[in-house]
């Protein structure tokens, strides 16, 4: 036996047993948040897997077998020219890893063999909060604007980061390592016109499936009774009576808003394409589909095929465990928008309601510090948000929250040095709480 | 006796290319000793930026994917 890892799992049984021993299984906030936990992982697995996340894996996965990162990593090489250097480093976190176990190599190797700092913690800032799955799954649940949000955010924040951090260190002796870019292989084996078609197509089923319809009603309300937050949704009435409203929005959801919270409802005019695309959607979708099939068996190898299914079934191992548990702690902690679990919503909305400087910067403090497992920043955040966070604190969160956590700044400060490590956190908290306050002044 | 070191932070994949290289070695029947290279900055000696990557002898052989136990088998022999 090995005292040295035995002992934390002995630490681990013994809490357990704590836990379970004091569990208040009768409190009705204990029963109310265990209700509201499978509650939402109900509604998650009814709203978003089938249409959101199965297509999101297999571009995922078509992403991290028929991408080449080898080629992208070419121009963050020692030679690179500078503005490509920085240019790529703030976007390829798209089309490149989706855990931190994967960008943190990749930082440190443009840190020492190739491009250096600036590019190097662009890179750093912007992976984690640009890939693929990410930016679909907060899209999806979080809403278009703040999907876009985070990836524009992202892009333009990492940009900053990394020559401030080229700046603020530009005489310093470069502590570059000797050894060479090991790169993988590349080998090109379809013109890019059909790569693009093919992605193109499978974006193109993702977007058309999930088509909103248009609403002919917005409503703007508070989120809860003393709460500092509004929001709008937009929908269409279901239901009217002296208690409040019932609106489905136009993804399909409905929201209950009682009177005392609800500030005003306004008609919005329908958008008529909109409205014919959604009637359409299938019929879209399928022609793209039987597209993409003709495509798949046309200019695909078997091999690639094989290879790309198994890349996406490791994602879908990899993510959906995570995603499940996240979805059942943020039911257990926030419970569903609008309803309470085990944290009361005045909490929340103490610590990060409205849009005040305060609630951004302890938002961006607070996700600078705590560890996402990949994508579980999203449920939170829907947590949060439908318990009273403003706006602009949630993206604050979004932007500080999975580029940092406790474990990865260490790693950091392993590659490049405390003082750098805590430069590039503060500058990450500042930015972050920056882009809230603004955003959340403007939506 | 050959030295393969897996280079990885520790994510599954790495896990994984352990476990193929092992299998190679042991259906090769060779001596070896297996090491599994964690911290980042050793990491970075060898080169790699894509990790899980597998170096025998010292010599990076493969980077960013993790390779069959076919593939590490002839790598070995």
């Amino acid at each position: 036996m090995n005292a040295k890892t035995e002992w934390k799992k002995l630490v681990l049984i013994i809490a357990v047993f704590i836990a379970c021993f004091y569990m208040p299984a009768e409190s009705a906030r204990f029963n109310s948040a265990v209700s509201e936990s499978l509650a939402l992982v109900r509604d998650y697995a009814r709203q978003h897997v089938l249409l959101c996340l199965i297509p999101a894996f297999f571009i995922a996965g078509a992403i991290a077998v028929f991408i080449s990162q080898a080629s992208v990593m070419k121009y963050l090489g020692p030679n690179a020219n500078k503005v490509l250097a920085y240019s790529v480093a703030s976007v390829s976190g798209s089309i490149l890893a989706v855990c931190s176990c994967t960008v943190l190599p990749l930082f440190a190797g443009i840190y020492r063999m190739g491009a250096g700092l600036g590019p190097a913690t662009a890179f750093l800032y912007s992976g984690p909060a640009i890939n693929v799955l990410a930016i679909i799954l907060t899209a999806r649940i979080l809403g278009l604007q703040m999907g876009i949000a985070r990836a524009v955010g992202a892009i333009v924040f990492s940009l900053i980061i990394g020559l401030l951090m080229h700046l603020i260190y530009r005489h310093r002796q470069k502590e570059k390592t000797e050894a060479q870019m090991t790169m993988p292989e590349t080998q090109l084996v379809r013109p890019l016109w059909k790569n693009t078609l093919y992605f193109a197509a499978m974006v193109g089923i993702l977007i058309f499936a999930n088509w909103a319809r248009s609403g002919d009603v917005r409503a703007v309300f508070l989120c809860c009774p003393g709460g500092l937050s509004t929001y709008n949704v937009e929908g269409s009435i279901v239901q009217k009576s002296d208690d409040g409203l019932i609106i489905l929005d136009t993804s399909g959801n409905e929201h209950r808003i009682s009177t005392d919270l609800l500030i005003k409802t306004q008609q919005v005019k329908k958008n008529n394409l909109y409205e014919r695309i959604h009637r359409f959607r299938w019929i879209i979708v399928m022609f793209l589909f039987a597209g993409f099939i003709l495509m798949l068996s046309n200019w695909f190898t078997r091999s690639e095929i094989a290879d790309w299914a198994e890349s996406t079934w490791g994602f879908a191992k990899q993510i959906l465990p995570l995603l499940f548990v996240g979805v059942l702690i943020a039911g257990f902690l926030l419970g569903r928008p609008g309803r309470e679990a085990l944290i009361p919503a005045r909490w929340v909305n103490a610590a990060v309601g409205g849009n005040s400087v305060r609630a951004n910067l302890f938002a961006s403090i607070a996700g600078a510090f705590m560890y996402f497992a990949t994508l579980t920043e999203v449920p939170i955040l829907h947590g949060l948000m439908g318990a009273g966070m403003g706006k602009g604190p949630a993206l604050a969160l979004l932007l500080a929250g999975p580029a940092l956590s406790l474990p990865n700044m260490l790693v950091i400060r392993s590659v490049i040095g405390t003082q750098k490590t805590a430069v590039y956190v503060s500058l990450v908290v500042v930015m972050a709480t920056i882009s809230g306050v603004i955003f959340g002044a403007f939506f | 006796m050959k030295k393969i070191q897996i280079l990885g932070t520790g994510c599954p994949k790495c896990k994984k290319l352990a476990q193929h290289a092992e299998t190679a070695a042991n259906e090769l029947g060779i001596e070896y000793e297996l090491e599994k290279v964690t911290d980042i900055n050793k990491i970075m000696k060898f080169g790699v930026m894509f990790t899980p990557a597998l170096a025998i002898n010292g010599e990076v052989k493969v980077a960013g994917k993790v390779a069959s136990p076919e593939d590490i088998k002839s790598m070995l022999s």
